[in-house]
């Protein structure tokens, strides 16, 4: 579902932020991408999106090859993604409904068809009764579920998260992980990155871990994890 | 089919909702539009009426040939056959000095001092009608009449006519010249206003393009939003054109009634009016257009 080849990104001014990264995700699988910040988390994710482009190496999205598609063809990739970003990315001159509706707008969604699709991502992630509210009103987590809803009001068959549980404390956090669970029960592809110890040690997750632009070795992967991290269970 | 047309709409209603998020800012744009459009529509529709009245003064021009005081019965049957052979002529009128005089006492009143004259002052003259219409031709004409024995003066008698049409033709130029200026000026208040609105539209447009939106559906709104301006620009020019002709109008019926003329100001015809509309919302959209694609690139998402 996911393949990346030899992947290396080089930023202008010189800054190497991946090098040689080889990984491949299973259709239907679950990844934590684990790593300091800094470590490439974020470039990773946004190589699938194509919201960069590797320098050298090739990064495959359906048997796709994402690192050399047109500009004009981005979009339709991008359809097929649900993205979740650690700032939310949300528009505070709209409603929640409006919000989760934007994706379908996009698409070009019949609108009755489009209304339920959107009740049904918000039912899905707690939110249905705020759907008149504006987001600003909603608290850190609530705004984290909603951007979860409208990545996933598309349906999407691959869903990417950039730290989705980066600014909340430990009991928004699991929540979330719930919902990401669910999602990964019904077949959706997901790969999370987090820097996050807790969540790493409590589940049993595969973690791709990053390092200065590298994958670590299965052995080290839990090196961002307190040393005592590997006896909990 | 349907649902392209509600987007469509939706898109429409956003854009016009954009437009008046601050009314005033909103109202004086479409003002400015209106104003830089009325003043080339305005005067090209004088220039038209100017136009009219001229061809309905001017009628069929003529020649007026006065002949010298010595001249006598034979050279005047002379003349006329001359003018008759004369190709460029399709009519002549012989008026005696004797029926010009009783016709200058029948129009101006002025019999008494007329009867009090001893001699009569008026020359015998041949009024001609030549078959050509321009200009150029007529004034050759003439200067060739001028030169008959026994014609003292040749007289064009719509000659000012014509240089009216002349100065009339400079204006019209002028017109173009100036509607061209203004259509730059337009292009360039859209272009503005459309800047500031991608700007303001930033996290928007990036968020879309984030999860899959083209760019034609992040151009689309802007579009609307340039032709929209351009479209109530050109009805408020109409209605400031329609309302400044309706101010002329009454004063200016009094003027030709002075006159006693039938003159009345022509208002901006059906074809007329629709063009202006047209071309305001043509140069609103072409204004978006270069906007959107001079601005758009600098939003891609980071």
């Amino acid at each position: 579902m996911i393949a990346f080849n030899q992947v290396s990104k080089r930023y202008p001014g010189g800054y190497e932020a991946l090098k040689q990264v080889s990984f491949e995700l299973a259709k239907g699988e679950m990844a934590f991408l684990s790593g300091h910040s800094g470590a490439g988390k974020s470039t990773l994710l946004k190589l699938i999106a194509a919201i960069e482009r590797p320098t050298s190496g090739s990064v495959l999205v359906n048997n796709q090859n994402v690192s050399v598609l047109k500009k004009g063809a981005l979009p339709y990739l991008r359809r097929n993604l649900g993205l979740i970003f650690q700032d939310h990315k949300l528009l505070f001159d709209r409603t929640v409904f409006d919000n989760v509706l934007l994706p379908l707008q996009i698409c070009g969604f019949d609108h009755r068809e489009s209304g339920k699709r959107v009740r049904a991502a918000l039912d899905k992630v707690g939110l249905l009764n705020r759907e008149k509210s504006n987001p600003i009103a909603l608290s850190g987590g609530e705004q984290q579920r909603l951007c979860i809803a409208r990545a996933i009001v598309n349906r999407p068959s691959i869903l990417l998260a950039d730290e989705p549980t980066g600014n909340l404390d430990a009991e928004y956090a699991q929540e979330i992980m719930a919902i990401f669970n669910s999602f990964h029960q019904v077949g959706v592809t997901l790969l999370i990155s987090t820097h996050d110890a807790d969540m790493l040690r409590n589940s049993h997750v595969r973690v791709i871990a990053l390092k200065h632009g590298e994958i670590q070795h299965p052995a080290s992967h839990h090196e961002p994890v307190t040393p005592t991290g590997t006896g909990q269970a | 089919m349907m649902s392209a047309f509600n987007q469509h709409l939706g898109v429409m209603k956003t854009a016009l909702r954009r437009m008046f998020i601050s009314p005033l800012a909103g109202f004086l744009n479409i003002l400015v539009i209106g104003i830089a459009l009325s003043l080339p529509a305005g005067m090209y529709v004088l220039l038209q009426n100017t136009q009219n009245l001229v061809a309905q003064l001017s009628g069929s021009p003529q020649i007026s040939l006065f002949l010298t005081m010595e001249t006598t019965a034979d050279d005047v049957a002379q003349l006329r056959n001359q003018l008759a052979r004369h190709k460029g002529i399709h009519g002549i009128e012989f008026i005696s000095r004797t029926a010009a005089l009783e016709q200058l006492g029948e129009n101006s009143g002025l019999d008494d001092v007329i009867a009090g004259l001893e001699d009569n002052p008026l020359p015998d003259a041949y009024i001609v009608s030549p078959i050509a219409t321009d200009a150029k031709s007529l004034e050759e004409l003439r200067n060739k009449l001028q030169q008959l024995p026994g014609v003292e003066l040749a007289q064009l008698d719509s000659a000012w006519a014509y240089k009216l049409e002349a100065i009339l033709e400079l204006a019209r130029i002028a017109v173009l010249v100036l509607a061209s200026l203004l259509s730059l000026g337009l292009i360039a208040i859209t272009f503005n206003t459309i800047r500031l609105q991608i700007l303001t539209q930033r996290d928007e447009i990036q968020i879309a393009r984030l999860i899959g939106a083209t760019d034609a559906f992040i151009r689309r709104p802007f579009m609307y939003f340039g032709a929209l301006q351009g479209l109530f620009g050109g009805i408020t020019a109409w209605l400031i054109i329609a309302l400044s002709l309706q101010l002329l109008r009454l004063p200016l019926a009094t003027l030709s009634q002075l006159y006693s003329s039938t003159f009345t100001l022509q208002a901006l015809t059906l074809s007329d009016s629709l063009s202006l509309l047209l071309f305001s919302v043509y140069l609103g959209w072409l204004g978006a257009w270069l906007s959107v694609a001079r601005h758009l690139s600098q939003t891609e998402p980071r």
